[in-house]
Formats: C-alpha cells, sequence, structure tokens
C-alpha cells in the first residue's frame, strides 16, 4: 500500500486542448490538483468552465481531438499521460473508476445487468462466472437495492433513474478502485433520490477507503460530500483548499460572486436579494488577457489584472489554500454586496385563478405493441388551491407527482377529466386549447424549462416575438407590432439589436429571456414558468429569477413557478404548494411550509435539499423505496409507504383511509393523519447554528 | 403476442385480396383479353371468333363475379356444348364433363387455376419456381448479410480510419451500380472470351438440378452485391453512432479491450437498425431476382414472372401476386419479431 502521505491522484500544471478545424481550443489550462488517500475533493464550476475534461484527462479519454498539451498526471506515483494502451486498459475500471451524470445513457440497453457488473472483476482480477456473480450480488446489496437476484437479470431500462445510479455506483466499485471519478452524479435524479445516492457515496467511500474527484455544480453538493474544493472558471482554477476555508473565507472573487448567486436560505427577494454575475462566460477563444474572471469582476483594476497571465498564489495561514488574483488580500471579503438595493414588496390582489376538485386521469395501453388492457395513469387527484394577482405560487414535487400535467390541464393542451378550472370567474377547465379565445390564451402563458429547444432555430428573436404578437391580436399594424417587441426586448433587459439575431447567437439565459418576453407579449395575467431555470447555470439563474421578480412587481402577474428546487422556491415564491402522487400534500405561506409543522413529505424534501451553508445544520432524513407508481397508487395516504411518522398515528388509518386536507392555521394545510400534539413535536429540518 | 401476430396475418390477406384485385382488373381488360385469345388459338381470327371464343372459356361474364370465381365465393363457370350438355367450366378439369364436380374451384378451394402459357396447373408451376427462387435467395443472403455486417461493422468501429474509408467507397460503388449493369459486366468479365477470365458459366440452366461454384457464383453475386453495399452503410451508421454513444465510454472505462467492446458491447446494439433494413432488403431481393433470373436464364420464380407478364396469363399472375405479398408481409413479420428479440426495450410482456 501507498503511504498516507503521498497523494493518489496529483495533476501537475495540466493543460488540455481540443483540436479542431478552426485550431487550437485550450479547454483546461496550468491546472493542478491533489487527491488524498480516502479523501475527497470537489470540482466545481459552471458548464464549460473545463472540469468534465479533467475527469476525462484523467481517465485518458479525450477522443480523437482532445489532447493534453502539457503537464502530468501522476495516480499513486505514475504518469498517466505517458502510459500504454495496455497498461491504461489496466487501470480503468479497477484503480480508476467513472460514474457518471446519465445513468440510462451509460448502461448498454442491450445486456443484462449480471453481465454488465460481472465483467469487470473477470476482465481485471481474472475470476470466473460464478465469483464475480457473487461479488455483484454483494454490491447490488451494498448499494441497498432491493432483491439483488431480481435486479441481476434485470435490463438497465426495468430499472427506475435512481436504481440505475446505484447499478452504475455497484460497477464502479466492482474491482474496489483507489480512486472515484464523479461526474455530476445526481443531476439527473430528483432530490430525495440525490439525497440518498450521496448518503451512499459518503457510506461506500469510507466502507472501501476510496478517494474521490467529485465534479458538481452544486456547491451545496459538495459541501456534503468532499474534503477540498477546487474552483475552476473558464479552464483554470480559480481558488483551491479546505471545504470550510473556501465557503467561510473565500479569497477569490468569482466564488464569492457565485455565492452570492445562489438562494441561501438567508436570502430573500426583497431585502436581501441574489446578485447575478454580470456579463457572459467567456468562450475559450474569445478569453481576455490577464485574468480571465476580470470583464465580470467587481474589483477590477484596469493595468493590472489584464497586464499578464496570473497565478495562483498561496493564502498564508491556511493549509492548501491558493487563490488566482492579485488582489485577494487588498480586498475587504466580509463587505456586504454593494447592489443590494430594498425592492418594495408586492401588494397580493385578487384571486385571479380558482382550480376546484381538478382531476385528471389517461388511459394507457400496457402491451408494447398495442393490445393489452388499457390502464389508468391517475396523475392528478382532485386538486384545489387559489392563486392571487402579482402573486407567486410554487408548486414543488419530484418528477412523477403530476405538476407537469397540472401545467398542460391549466394550458388546455389536456382536458380535465373532472373538476372546475377559473380564470377571472370563466371557466376554462373543460376548453382546449384550440377552442379558448384569443384573450384566454393570451392572458394564461407558458415559460418553458428548456430554452435551447423552444425557440425555433431558423426564425430572428424580433420575427418570433412579433408572431406571437400577431397571435394574440396585439398592434394594428406590422410597424406598432415592431415598436411592441422592441418594448419587450427592453422589458427582459436584452439589447434592442438582439432582434435581428438568430437563437444560436444567444447564450441559455439570454434564450430564456426571450422565453419570457413571448409569454408576456399579449400582457399575460397569469404565467407559468416550469421550472425555467433549472437548465441554466447558477450565476444566471439569480439574473433570469430576478427579471421574472422585476416583471411581475410591474405588471402584477401571477406566477405559477413550478420547481423542485426548494432554495430557489424559498427565495421567491409567496405561496408554496407541495405535491406527491397526484395529490396537494401541504399547501401554505412560504414561511409556513419551511418551518414546522411539516407534512411529512415537506419534511423529506427540505431535509434532501443541499445547502451550500456552513452554518447550517441539517436534519438528516433519507426516504426509502421509490415513489409508487401513478396507474397503481396505494390505498389511504399517497405517502403512507415511505412516511416515517405513520407509526405515530393510531391504527392503520394511513394505510386505509385518506386523509382530509386539514386546516393547520390561516392558509396553512396538509393531508395528513397527524394530530395537533404530533405535529407540535417536530423540529425544523433546516436550523443556523449560533455563530 | 398471438394478437400481434393475427393482426398482421388479417393485414397480409387484405394486402393480397387488394393486389389480386389491381392485378386482376389489368389483365381484365379488353385488349388484354384479346391477347389471350388470340395466342390460344392464333393470330389471323376475326373479332367475333374471338368473341365466341371467350365466351367459351369463360372470360365472358362480369369482372368481379369472375374475380370472385377465383378467389372460390362464385360458382365456377360452365359452358354449354352443342348438344346440350356441359363442354367445359372452371371446374371440370381438361377432359369430358364429369359429374359430381364441385361447384366452387377457386383460391379457397385450393385450386389455382391453370395457366395459360405453360399448361400446368399455377400451383404446381409456383411451387417449383419458387423452390429454385429459394435456393437463389438462400445463397443470396449467405453471401449477402454476413458480408454487409462485417464490413459495416469494421468501417464503423473507427469511423474516418482507413478502412473506413476504403469499406465505405466500396459500399457505394457496389450500391449504386444495378444488377442489369453488375450482372451484364460479370458476365463479359468472368464468362466470356472478352477478357479471357472463362472462370464461371454465364448460364446458370444447369444450376436448376445442381448448384456449383461455377453455375451458381454470378447470379448470387450480381444479386448480392447491390443488397450488400446498402446494408454496409446502414450497419457502419449505426456502428459508428453506438460507437461514440455514453454506455460504449463506459464500456472503455471499464477496462473492456477494444475487440470485447465492439463483439459484446456494441454489436447488438449496432444491428437493430440494419436488421429491419436486411429484412426490407427481402423484397428487393425479390425485384433482383426477376432481372437476374432472366440474365442468367434460371427458370425461377422471378423468370415464372415475367413469362406469365409478358404472355398475359391471367391465373398465373394472379398466383404469383399472392405468393408475393405472402413473402413481403411474412418477412416483415419475422423482421418485427426480431427487432423485439434484439432491443429488450420493446419486449412483448
Amino acid at each position: 500500500m501507498t503511504a498516507t502521505d503521498q497523494p493518489i491522484l496529483e495533476i501537475d500544471d495540466l493543460s488540455i486542448s481540443f483540436f479542431t478545424r478552426d485550431g487550437e481550443i485550450p479547454a483546461v489550462m496550468n491546472f493542478s490538483a491533489r487527491v488524498m488517500p480516502g479523501q475527497a475533493l470537489g470540482l466545481v464550476g459552471e458548464s464549460g468552465c473545463g472540469k468534465s475534461t479533467v475527469a476525462l484527462g484523467v481517465m485518458q479519454d479525450l477522443g480523437t481531438n482532445g489532447r493534453v498539451t502539457g503537464g502530468a498526471i501522476r495516480f499513486r506515483g505514475r504518469d498517466l499521460t505517458q502510459m500504454t494502451p495496455k497498461e491504461l486498459r489496466a487501470i480503468r475500471g479497477s484503480e480508476i473508476a467513472m460514474i457518471y451524470q446519465e445513468p440510462m445513457a451509460s448502461l448498454n440497453p442491450a445486456m443484462r445487468i449480471e453481465q454488465q457488473l460481472i465483467e469487470v472483476p473477470m476482465i481485471h482480477e481474472g475470476l470466473g462466472r460464478a465469483e464475480a456473480r457473487a461479488r455483484a450480488l454483494e454490491l447490488v446489496g451494498d448499494v441497498r437495492l432491493p432483491d439483488p437476484e431480481r435486479i441481476l437479470r434485470a435490463y438497465p431500462h426495468q430499472l427506475s433513474g435512481g436504481q440505475q445510479q446505484r447499478i452504475v455506483i455497484a460497477m464502479a466499485l466492482m474491482s474496489k478502485p483507489a480512486l472515484l471519478i464523479l461526474d455530476e452524479p445526481t443531476t439527473a435524479l430528483d432530490v430525495t433520490v440525490e439525497a440518498a445516492v450521496i448518503d451512499l457515496l459518503r457510506e461506500l467511500g469510507t466502507k472501501y477507503g476510496t478517494s474521490m474527484l467529485f465534479i458538481s455544480h452544486n456547491l451545496g453538493l459538495v459541501l456534503e460530500t468532499c474534503d477540498q474544493i477546487c474552483v475552476m472558471y473558464s479552464g483554470e482554477a480559480v481558488e483551491r483548499g479546505q471545504i470550510a476555508d473556501v465557503f467561510d473565507k473565500m479569497r477569490h472573487p468569482y466564488t464569492q460572486a457565485l455565492f452570492r448567486s445562489i438562494p441561501l436560505p438567508g436570502a430573500n427577494k426583497e431585502s436581501r436579494p441574489l446578485v447575478p454575475i454580470p456579463g457572459n462566460f467567456p468562450l475559450p477563444h474569445e478569453r481576455p488577457p490577464g485574468c480571465n474572471f476580470g470583464p465580470r469582476c467587481d474589483y477590477f483594476a484596469e493595468g493590472r489584472c489584464d497586464a499578464s497571465k496570473i497565478a495562483m498564489d498561496r493564502v498564508p495561514d491556511e493549509a492548501l489554500h491558493e487563490s488566482r488574483c492579485l488582489r485577494w488580500d487588498e480586498i475587504d471579503w466580509d463587505a456586504p454586496p454593494q447592489t443590494a438595493v430594498h425592492k418594495p414588496k408586492t401588494e397580493i390582489g385578487e384571486v385571479v385563478l380558482e382550480v376546484r376538485d381538478l382531476q385528471k386521469y389517461y388511459e394507457v395501453s400496457s402491451g408494447a405493441l398495442g393490445g393489452g388492457a388499457a390502464r389508468v395513469v391517475k396523475a392528478n387527484e382532485s386538486l384545489s388551491f387559489v392563486a392571487h394577482e402579482s402573486e407567486t405560487l410554487a408548486i414543488v414535487g419530484e418528477s412523477g407527482c403530476g405538476k407537469s400535467t397540472l401545467a398542460k390541464v391549466l394550458m388546455g393542451l389536456e382536458v380535465a377529466t373532472r373538476g372546475g378550472v377559473a380564470m377571472a370567474g370563466q371557466e376554462i377547465a373543460d376548453t382546449p386549447i384550440q377552442s379558448r379565445g384569443t384573450k384566454t390564451i393570451a392572458d394564461l402563458q407558458m415559460i418553458f424549462q428548456n430554452p435551447f429547444d423552444t425557440l425555433n432555430p431558423s426564425m430572428t428573436i424580433g420575427r418570433q416575438i412579433i408572431r406571437a404578437l400577431e397571435i394574440f391580436g396585439v398592434g394594428r399594424t406590422g410597424a406598432e407590432r415592431r415598436e411592441r417587441m422592441l418594448e419587450l426586448l427592453d422589458l427582459v433587459k436584452l439589447p434592442r439589436a438582439f432582434a435581428a439575431r438568430k437563437p444560436r447567437q444567444l447564450s441559455g439565459g439570454q434564450k430564456q429571456r426571450v422565453g419570457i418576453a413571448r409569454a408576456f407579449a399579449g400582457d399575460a395575467r397569469i404565467v407559468i414558468a416550469d421550472e425555467p431555470v433549472s437548465a441554466l447555470d447558477v450565476s444566471v439563474q439569480a439574473a433570469v429569477s430576478d427579471l421574472l421578480m422585476d416583471i411581475q412587481r410591474e405588471k402584477k402577474t401571477t406566477l405559477l413557478f413550478i420547481s423542485h428546487d426548494l432554495s430557489i422556491v424559498r427565495y421567491l415564491a409567496d405561496r408554496v404548494l407541495v405535491m406527491y402522487l397526484g395529490h396537494v400534500v401541504e399547501i401554505g405561506t412560504t414561511e409556513q411550509i419551511f418551518a414546522p409543522p411539516y407534512h411529512p413529505y415537506t419534511e423529506a424534501l427540505l431535509s434532501a435539499v443541499p445547502i451550500a451553508d456552513t452554518s447550517i445544520k441539517k436534519k438528516h432524513i433519507v426516504l426509502e423505496g421509490e415513489v409508487p407508481s401513478a396507474m397503481d397508487p396505494p390505498p389511504g395516504c399517497p405517502f403512507q409507504t415511505r412516511c416515517r411518522w405513520k407509526s405515530k398515528v393510531p391504527g392503520n388509518r394511513c394505510e386505509t383511509e385518506l386523509p382530509p386536507l386539514r386546516t393547520l392555521a390561516t392558509g396553512h394545510q396538509s393531508l395528513c393523519w397527524l394530530d395537533e400534539a404530533e405535529r407540535a413535536v417536530m423540529e425544523p429540518v433546516i436550523q443556523t447554528a449560533a455563530p | 403476442m398471438l394478437r400481434f401476430i393475427a393482426g398482421r396475418l388479417a393485414t397480409m390477406l387484405l394486402t393480397a385480396l387488394c393486389l389480386t384485385l389491381v392485378v386482376f382488373f389489368l389483365t381484365n381488360l379488353a385488349p388484354s383479353l384479346e391477347r389471350v385469345a388470340k395466342t390460344q388459338i392464333g393470330a389471323r381470327v376475326s373479332d367475333a371468333e374471338v368473341e365466341s371464343w371467350l365466351n367459351r372459356n369463360g372470360y365472358g361474364g362480369p369482372m368481379l363475379a369472375r374475380y370472385g370465381e377465383w378467389l372460390g365465393v362464385m360458382p365456377g363457370w360452365t359452358s354449354a356444348a352443342e348438344d346440350g350438355g356441359l363442354a367445359a367450366g372452371r371446374c371440370l378439369g381438361d377432359t369430358a364433363a364429369e359429374a359430381g364436380a364441385p361447384r366452387y374451384c377457386g383460391v379457397l378451394q385450393g385450386d389455382w387455376g391453370t395457366s395459360t402459357v405453360f399448361r400446368d396447373e399455377v400451383a404446381t408451376i409456383i411451387a417449383r419456381s419458387l423452390a429454385l427462387t429459394g435456393k437463389l435467395m438462400l445463397w443470396v443472403l449467405v453471401v449477402m448479410v454476413p458480408g454487409a455486417l462485417v464490413i459495416g461493422v469494421l468501417s464503423g468501429m473507427r469511423e474516418g480510419s482507413r478502412t473506413d474509408r476504403g469499406l465505405s467507397t466500396l459500399s457505394i460503388l457496389s450500391t449504386a451500380t444495378p444488377e442489369y449493369v453488375s450482372g451484364v459486366v460479370f458476365i463479359a468479365v468472368f464468362a466470356s472470351s472478352a477478357v479471357g477470365l472463362r472462370w464461371f458459366n454465364g448460364s446458370a440452366t444447369s444450376a436448376m438440378e445442381q448448384a456449383t461454384f461455377t453455375n451458381f457464383t454470378l447470379p448470387v453475386m450480381t444479386i448480392a452485391l447491390y443488397g450488400m453495399g446498402y446494408i454496409a452503410r446502414m450497419t457502419r451508421a449505426s456502428m459508428a453512432e453506438v460507437m461514440t454513444s455514453q454506455y460504449i465510454r463506459t464500456a472503455r472505462l471499464k477496462g473492456v479491450s477494444f475487440r470485447a467492446l465492439v463483439l459484446r458491447h456494441a454489436l447488438r446494439n449496432a444491428l437493430i437498425a440494419p436488421f429491419t433494413v436486411i429484412m426490407l432488403q427481402i423484397p428487393w431481393i425479390l425485384n433482383g431476382v426477376v432481372i437476374v433470373e432472366t440474365l442468367f436464364n434460371y427458370k425461377g420464380f422471378g423468370w415464372t414472372l415475367v413469362q406469365a407478364a409478358s404472355n398475359n396469363d391471367i391465373e398465373l399472375l394472379l398466383g404469383v401476386s399472392v405468393v408475393s405479398v405472402i413473402v413481403v408481409l411474412l418477412t416483415q413479420l419475422i423482421s418485427d419479431l426480431g427487432y423485439v428479440y434484439l432491443n429488450p426495450r420493446i419486449r412483448i410482456s
């Protein structure tokens, strides 16, 4: 074994470039890092910063275009960049293993789980089939999958996303590697599943003594899993150090800006708004001279920061803490953000949307090639709520909870099975969108999750907005509409020159602004925002959500904000509606939802969200099992199969009777059998430790 | 599963019904019938004689009724002899009137009728020629499918390599050359004195009795090469796509060797798309068979079709159409079932 003071992985001054027809594109420059035995290094940064390239560089799998142009990657003292393909093959899978972002895509769809697992020790350790199978069985048990025998015989598509990721983890651990590289391992998963997977990874890391290189854009996750952190920006490491040092005593402006742009529990849209990072991420061929972050930095000093390349500098008194900033010791790091302005709280107005007992069932046929008995998917079961003018109502829940179906019924893309929806007194539940009037359609608009797919790639931005204006019947002449289109661009804070651009010339955040402009083209009264920021980078998320809030203030719009991200919900919602398996399980003001008494599901959700703040203490609740199928929901309470409070309810009431939506306080309702005495003993999930 | 197969069989019947109706209509247009009569009784006959011959031989009634007779849902035609008895009839056979002959005798009763060109039972002719073509197609598939898959996989597993470019060029060349060109070129090069390489026979007539390397290679290669390039292109595209997929990266980073990567991880996924193409190629092979059998004088199904069509042999043509529909749709059924086998995600359960 290696001595404990020798690093498992040592990346030294690594540079990686991709060679394309347009020439060399440097993706990673002068990157250094080291992972000690049994420790975890977190690599954070926004998309395009080069963190995945570093991971693939360690694996020496850069494709035909990528090449290491300088530096060394030493694994247990041996330089990986100098190895022959055969030597690399011997190391991959046995000593260094990797876990990927998309579990479904990284498992072979045509091979049984068993074959994919047993292959690893059979290649590397020459184990026989039976021995390898025994090891696979043990590991499938280790990653806490029920019924390992059945799982081994299954094909990947027969498992849920969380189960697939557990299989990928088991596969990575099959040969007990010394180093595990995790590339956004939970980004594609729901929060409660993510919490369970992270929990598992930490436990297995301790059990097998595996070192980890953990790549993520989520600072909260890194805080929960890693010992050290390295922040990357535009191909360079900008700050590096122990988790606690970097989180509490950051010494690089980018790290600070990143933390200020994510919604931490203290943030508030009126008094302590998020601070977006100005400007855009530089593309590799347009990196500025000197500091890459210079043009977006509040502390930029002309003539110094853009003079020459900046090297990493040690921060004294703290072990391993380094920053790539010339001015780190001149900046007052404790000063509050300058741009913080108090924004007036909006007045909540009249009820504009009323949903009564809304139910939506789908019929699906179960046979793969048609045929088979028709089965019913119970997507929404008797939803009732109201939304007011200039209010933000967040709809929260994990995939499969029915929140997207609700949006579709409201939009008229689907017709409700039962129940009613009234918009400003007008009944719309039974009217599909084709038979809705122009005014109704213009009043109720939607902002979509993925700005990359929702704009027509062959039409200019201006044309697309004008098209929406034409459909909504705004303006009488082309000139009037054009004028209105330019005003809309002003509204979403895009330069007017963008009217002539095509979508591909825009960044993700800019595209989402166009989506917002289009939704507001007909002065929408209600806007359904379906995860509007989840596809965007953190620094852009802040800017887009602030924009939405500003427009809401100005236009008194009702915003239905569908999201799975409770941090952003806490930051910008006035009221929150929590959904589980087609039911509203809890509804109330944001303060009521985020404080006890909770609904047991809300409690688990809150505990699952990673928070990037070292002073926060969180209660640890891990949900076992899977979300039941909406085709075959459990009897009684929908959450009873996973509820940790079930034993507190006398009898088997939870399993037999659907609880009533009980009013706990004014405006606060919860779908639960727990009585007042039990609710009173609930503790807050998130607590700020005394400073 | 059974429902699915039953549905497919129903489609097959319906298609066969529609197709035969069209063929029946076209072959029973007045000029076509006149041609039949003239081939039977001589070219220099008057219109009246043609008319009476047609009436006597059951071509007189309304078209739909005669289609019904062929199907076996209408009673077969009869014509009276001069003495008042039955002289001839659809169900009576060649000789004189027989008592106790069935009233219905169509396809449904298993009677496919008689060929006017070969003066034989249609069923016998089709069975014989189908067996011969079956032999040809079998060898075509044996050469074409493995060849195409190997070429496709070899060029797709390292996209852009020299092997890939070389094999791709060959594939495109072979697909771009239709059978009637490649057949003639092959005969000229390998079977005539023009080049002097007299390796193979230019005629495949003797292969009907006993196929040998010498007399069967050229017809098999002519059909196989055309389809081979096409399937190889599909396999290459599919393989190249699979090789860039994430699960191949997973396998590579597990330490799987390149050989095992291709054979164990990529191959099955890469075969899903070409499998459909291969099955779709079978009707095309039938198409090629028509040209190649005529070119090499091999008296199989395609040759029979050409003979029947050029002589307006109504019942033989109808029989050939039905059999073609069955062959085409049956291969599609096999292709769907095989697809389900290859791709576990759409397995029928």
